[in-house]
């Protein structure tokens, strides 16, 4: 065998290709995933986080909707560390028509999803934030899901199965022989090297990217970039996450995940080249903020975090201008079949609730075309950290009585937490304050889940996610990572990029309390440290 | 309303600017490294809690309630309240015999006051504390206050008639130190508002304030205390007359706890129920009454102020009508916590941090030799005389005998 030569190449580090490579790795083939930023830098981890039951598409895509409730339920089990069990109600405002509520619960029932009407007052008793004005509420099996974790597990897995990830790496051609695609050329961020691949098949997993990957390759796909833009408040409101009973529309979905809750989502198509830089607009932040309120009224008057917004990577099917009436169907693409073109693959679409399906299709494809036979296990195999009936009985089942640091880190990593070092008061020792995140689990990142920054530390720990936004645990997990790869000067910039990103979001929210933040976190960085 | 006009939130837990100052004044944190510090319980540790009740930690009950972190806050974070309602949302282990009968502070009283020389005898006796120590877990270098044979309440009924002449008129929420263990301080209040032309009512019942009951984990019951006196005070208040009162802590705990912790609307009385030491100051400030003071009085006091009269912003008060005594050279005490917090210091668990977190206060007591302390705060006086072994006195027993008779 050559070097660099592998069974399958995946492009993109998001959940689908952190899927693929985990269902290609645990059939037995050589997998290679390369990813140009690091995990779930897109769409994967600049969505709500829903656990959709499926509901929200029943009445208009029963075969989305069908197959959401059944990956609902398959996470559940192979993910319960990703996984919050809350419920969610779909809820009808007296300007709503309590006759959808009917065609609704049908629509569900017919698509298997638990749909149970619930008096708006016992709904009002279950979820005191619900707005107290409504009229109707039904009950289903939503939940909350935490993307980078999601992520982050499959990753590993598919590492402990044999896969290679490489992340900072950007593919910038591809290598051709006649009609058929032999391998990757890529450059290296970090190393700054350019270094070629070569496999029987690559697998173009680049989400919204997919469409300048396929470009890449020689052949056409026409995604459908549709923004969505989303706010975290900056604790739970709700328990329960909370939509509107009507057709789909603009900011009806609020998800209470991990510390907090996120409103969203807003739907504004844009040109392709927008979609490594989009920002959230004035515009949106109002609409997210009225119609959030509506289903909550306490967000009207709750410490907002932040803004983020994502893009969908729709493919284009019509001409509705909204993009949201495209189905969130999977596109699986057999470019041998549509093109003439060999060993290239696209998957696309779909949500991440359905990341597993995806990548499950697109291994049966893959594995067609090599001729293996064997058959995908990703639903019944939990993933790493999975496991118990929740994080309590996990936490308990590692430490005898554990402290509020060994809780948090159960509640992110699961059973896996055994590996994080808390035996002694160094490591537990807090480096984030608002999210609780030890010495210990900073270092457990830094030795196991490929972190090259603070950034990356972050999606892995939820590091500088909670209300400072970085203010104390950036310049103290700067000085870990400074120590772990050697080097300050790269730690210094890397401060100044993790602080960039976190005002990136306060931006658009930069009122009342996140603006006193934001100033003090000045004040401790310019002139208390000096930075 | 306009949307994100304000921001509002439980005790004010979102407005934290994560400054960290809270921790940095908080008594607890420097003697005892199981508590996480203000911060981490309160405002930092309320995120998780909303995300799952499981992060309920039992080293929240090493909260004094002393409340310096949140005159330290600059951001208006309640960050103590923030605390003591998460340990009465969230903790529902049922308190210890010991904890029920250190917070059950007027229904004890009731008890011990018919066989108040046996019970102060056996509470004072090494053997008894020793006892007290091994099987309740009340430390043994702690000493009971004592118990009057004769209740405060008796004493002043009898002498309704003549209070009633006063053409000035307030009622009096003397408390359960006064009405068990102290009623000479009562006495003493009433010779002081005799002095200056104002008689003194009871109320028409009066519960303990509950301080007590809500720090052991018993809100249920303080909220039934609150109800009663809630609507004691409002009649007294209905009449026209102000409530004094000579303990800061019951006077804080009725006016700042009762809406807080225990969800009981008090607008009605909340202006009208003050401190002996705010009220007097006033009408002597006013010129409205006078005092007549001995010649030949001359003492040197260290004033104390207790946290919770911190908290009120009312410790300015109580020294400076000690400052207007002739003869009295005062001074004012460093801002420090004494440590006892009512019932917390009682508890052996917490006697050594107790002692701990009192010291600098200790020190300063012992390198200044005033001829005693001054204090409001009626816990504040044992922890101080028996750690110190120095004479403490309310400003209004001060007064009282520092008038000419």
């Amino acid at each position: 065998m050559k070097r660099n030569e592998y069974d399958v190449i995946i492009v993109g580090g998001g959940i689908t290709g952190a899927g693929t490579a985990r269902d290609c790795a645990m059939r037995g083939l050589r997998v290679l995933l390369i990813e140009r930023h690091d995990i779930a830098t897109g769409a994967t981890g600049r969505n709500h986080g829903l656990l959709h039951s499926g509901a929200r598409y029943a009445v208009t895509d029963q075969e989305s909707a069908n197959e959401c409730i059944r990956e609902n339920m398959i996470l559940r089990r192979i993910a319960s560390h990703c996984v919050d069990e809350t419920d969610g109600f779909f809820i009808t405002l007296p300007e709503d028509d309590l006759n959808y509520q009917a065609k609704f619960v049908e629509s569900c029932l017919a698509a298997g999803i638990s749909a149970e009407v619930i008096d708006p007052k016992e709904a009002l008793r279950m979820e005191p934030a619900l707005n107290p004005d409504l009229i109707g509420a039904v009950k289903v099996p939503d939940g909350s899901v935490d993307p980078f974790r999601l992520c982050a597990s499959n990753m590993v897995d598919a590492k402990i199965h044999g896969a290679q990830v490489l992340l900072y790496t950007e593919v910038t051609g591809f290598i051709k022989d006649g009609d058929t695609i032999k391998g990757v050329r890529t450059y290296n961020h970090q190393t700054h090297k350019a270094v070629e691949y070569y496999a029987n098949i690559t697998v173009n997993a680049a989400g919204i990217w997919g469409q300048h990957i396929a470009d890449l390759a020689g052949v056409k796909i026409g995604m459908f970039p549709a923004k969505g833009a989303l706010l975290i408040f900056a604790h739970r409101v709700n328990g329960i996450v909370i939509n509107r009973c009507r057709k789909p529309a603009n900011a009806d979905i609020l998800v209470p995940g991990d510390t907090v809750c996120i409103i969203g989502t807003t739907s504004t198509k844009i040109p392709f080249e927008e979609c490594d830089e989009v920002r959230v607009t004035p515009d949106e932040v109002n609409l997210l903020v009225e119609e959030g309120a509506k289903l909550a009224p306490a967000l009207a008057s709750t410490r907002i975090l932040r803004a983020y917004a994502g893009v969908r990577p729709l493919v284009s099917a019509d001409n509705d201008p909204s993009g949201r009436n495209i189905s969130r169907g999977i596109v699986c693409l057999d470019h041998e079949e549509r093109d003439g073109l060999k060993g290239f693959v696209t998957i696309t679409g779909g949500k991440l609730m359905t990341y597993r399906l995806m990548a499950e299709m697109v291994t049966d494809l893959v594995c067609r075309k090599l001729s293996v036979d064997k058959a995908c296990e990703t639903a019944e195999t939990p993933l790493p950290g999975a496991g118990g009936k929740n994080f309590r009985e996990v936490a308990e089942k590692i430490w005898e009585n554990p402290t509020t640091v060994q809780k948090a880190a159960v509640a992110r990593l699961g059973t896996t937490a055994n590996r994080v070092q808390t035996s002694d008061s160094l490591d537990q020792s807090l480096i984030c304050e608002c999210e609780e995140v030890s010495v210990g689990e900073i270092n457990s990142a830094i030795e196991r889940l490929d972190v090259s920054g603070l950034t990356d530390l972050r999606r892995r720990t939820r590091l500088g996610m909670g209300t400072c936004q970085g203010e104390l645990c950036g310049c103290r997990a700067a000085g870990m990572l400074a120590k772990a790869h050697g080097c300050a000067d790269k730690a210094r910039d890397d401060l100044k990029d993790f602080l960039t990103e976190r005002w990136k979001g306060m931006y658009p929210i930069g009122w009342g309390d996140a603006l006193r933040e934001a100033e003090y976190t000045q004040w401790v960085y310019k002139h208390v440290l000096g930075v | 309303m306009k949307i994100q006009e304000f921001t509002a939130s439980a005790h004010n837990f979102e407005e934290c600017m994560k400054c960290t100052v809270c921790t940095a004044y908080c008594p607890v944190v420097p003697v005892n490294p199981r508590y996480p510090g203000p911060k981490q319980a309160g405002p930092d540790g309320e995120r998780l809690r909303l995300k799952d009740p499981y992060f309920f930690n039992q080293a929240l009950k090493y909260c004094l309630n002393c409340k310096r972190c949140e005159v330290a806050c600059p951001s208006g974070v309640n960050v103590a309240d923030i605390i003591q309602a998460a340990r009465i949302r969230y903790d529902h282990t049922p308190p210890k015999l010991r904890d029920r009968m250190l917070a059950n502070t007027d229904f004890m009283g009731r008890l011990a006051r018919p066989f108040a020389p046996i019970v102060n005898g056996m509470t004072g006796l090494g053997v008894s504390k020793a006892v007290l120590d091994a099987t309740l877990a009340i430390d043994r270098h702690r000493t009971f206050p004592k118990y009057s044979g004769r209740s405060f309440e008796g004493w002043l009924k009898r002498r309704t008639k003549e209070q009633a002449k006063f053409e000035r008129q307030v009622a009096y929420f003397h408390g359960c130190y006064v009405n068990y263990n102290y009623p000479q301080l009562g006495k003493d209040f009433v010779k002081v508002m005799n002095a200056l032309g104002v008689g003194v009512q009871l109320l028409d019942k009066e519960k303990c304030c509950g301080v007590a009951l809500i720090a052991n984990g018993m809100a249920k019951q303080a909220a039934k205390h609150a109800d009663k006196n809630i609507k004691a005070i409002q009649a007294a208040v209905d009449k026209g007359l102000n409530v004094l009162t000579t303990s800061s802590t019951c006077t804080f705990t009725i006016r700042d706890e009762y809406p807080h912790l225990l969800q009981k609307e008090n607008d009605g009385i909340r202006d009208s129920l003050l401190l002996a030491t705010r009220y007097i100051y006033q009408l002597l400030e006013a010129s409205t009454a006078q005092l007549k003071f001995k010649e030949n009085y001359h003492v040197r006091i260290a004033y104390h102020t207790p946290c919770h009269l911190e908290k009120l912003g009312w410790g300015i008060f109580s020294y400076e009508l000690l400052k207007m005594i002739p003869g009295v050279e005062f001074t004012l005490l460093d801002s420090n916590c004494c440590g006892i917090s009512g019932t917390y210091g009682f508890k052996k668990e917490n006697y050594e941090a107790s002692q701990a977190i009192g010291k600098p206060l200790f020190d300063q007591i012992r390198s200044l030799n005033p001829d005693f302390v001054a204090c409001d705060c009626e816990t504040c006086k044992w922890q101080i005389e028996m750690s110190t072994g120095f004479t403490v006195k309310h400003p209004v027993s001060i007064l009282a005998e520092a008038i000419e008779d």
